[in-house]
């Protein structure tokens, strides 16, 4: 996926809507430098206060998983039902719980 | 590495069963190569009429006759640049580069709304280009919002929520206009009779005479037709029409009681064509700026790379 000769290097933005809330990836964009990535984020990805803080990251550092679902690498927690809470019979009249 | 046919196989019954769900695509599934070009084809074409489409208006910034307008229609086109790079970072994620993307819209291998072909001749046109050509872009977008290809999806998303503005700032526009002078109305019905037409054309040619809908529409990248999305926004428009006191240039057009839909004449398709071929009145100067402002960026791009080259080094 390398770009012909004369692209800056791409980048991915992550944008944190408000105080509380995590970074979320919102798209890529070329910029010479990390400093730039910064400028451009804020110019392309927050023109309407959508954020009070920027991530960016070369795209090239990003390890990713494979992107099949029926990857091995998700299968271990497929049969575990045993870890969410509605797994456990609790009679009706326990409260808080 | 080569692909057993069954394997093959295998993959593609995985992405029919991803699309048949009406689940989307992420960049690095395995999709048809037929589907990667169809989407890279009409996502470029939409991002490229984004860039394109600051033109027309763009022209109308240091003439906007009041400080309010100004700033308005400056938002206005800065937020056209930026819908056209939520696009083509969508394209990218498809294995083509912004550079290759940018070369095929100024070499004109790779197409532009037709719209944008058109000349904003008056000032009444920035009213009537965020009316009805905003507002046709907003029915072809809202439905897109659910393309199947998920970067898409998502930057159409993001664009239809600032679209709105740009149809309202319009018709808040044409309806300031239309409260002044009988020259002032004159000038805003000039405008909507010339764009009326080319309004409508936005979405493409009639349903049989538009050989890749089909396709398009079995893949879920597009999720109407192009007659569907045309009737929708005229029966839009038509009641928007009436509240603004303009008439829409249309003799055959009139409620069909029966259709609950408005019956309504048949945009000129040979201008269309001819548009589309090259032989619009602004296509050779749409290009022409375009490309001039790629190359005369070409020193700023060399002295940023070479900025940042020394602070690596």
């Amino acid at each position: 996926m390398t770009g012909i000769q004369g692209d800056w290097p791409l980048y991915e933005v992550f944008v944190r809507g408000k105080r509380g809330l995590n970074h979320v990836h919102v798209g890529s964009l070329h910029a010479a430098d990390d400093e730039m990535a910064v400028r451009h984020a804020r110019d392309v990805y927050t023109r309407r206060n959508e954020g009070v803080s920027i991530w960016v990251v070369r795209s090239d550092a990003i390890t990713a998983s494979s992107p099949d679902e029926k990857d091995p690498l998700f299968a271990p927690s497929g049969d575990k039902v045993y870890r969410h809470p509605t797994f456990y019979d609790i009679p009706d009249d326990v409260p808080h719980m | 590495m080569t692909v057993a046919p069954e394997a093959d196989e295998e993959l593609q019954a995985a992405f029919d069963a991803t699309i048949a769900r009406h689940d989307r695509i992420e960049p690095r599934d395995w999709m048809p190569e037929a589907y990667r070009k169809t989407v890279i084809r009409q996502v470029a074409q939409h991002a490229h009429s984004e860039i394109i489409g600051m033109q027309p208006e763009g022209s109308w910034i240091t003439r906007a006759p009041s400080l309010r307008r100004k700033a308005i229609l400056l938002a206005k086109v800065q937020d056209e640049a930026g819908h056209g790079l939520y696009l083509y970072s969508a394209c990218e994620t498809l294995g083509i580069s912004r550079l290759e993307l940018t070369e095929m819209l100024i070499s004109g291998r790779q197409k532009y709304s037709s719209i944008f072909n058109y000349p904003a001749l008056s000032y009444a046109d920035v009213g009537t280009i965020g009316w009805l050509v905003d507002g046709a872009a907003i029915c072809n977008q809202v439905p897109l919002c659910r393309t199947s290809y998920g970067p898409y999806g998502r930057s159409m998303i993001r664009i239809c929520k600032e679209e709105s503005f740009h149809q309202r700032q319009g018709y808040e526009l044409l309806a300031t206009m239309m409260r002044g002078t009988d020259e002032q109305r004159a000038m805003v019905q000039e405008s909507v009779d010339r764009f009326w037409w080319p309004a409508l054309m936005m979405f493409g040619p009639p349903d049989d005479d538009s050989p890749n809908t089909a396709q398009s529409m079995a893949w879920g990248i597009k999720r109407n037709t192009n007659d569907d999305l045309r009737q929708r926004m005229v029966d839009m428009t038509v009641p928007q029409a009436e509240a603004l006191g303009v008439t829409l240039p249309d003799p055959d057009l009139r409620w069909n009681e029966e259709r609950q839909s408005y019956d309504f004449g048949s945009p000129d398709w040979d201008e269309f064509k001819d548009v589309i071929k090259g032989n619009g009145p602004c296509n050779a100067q749409r290009i022409a700026h375009r490309r001039r402002a790629h190359e005369d960026g070409a020193w700023v791009r060399e002295a940023a790379t070479a900025f940042a080259e020394r602070g690596i080094a």
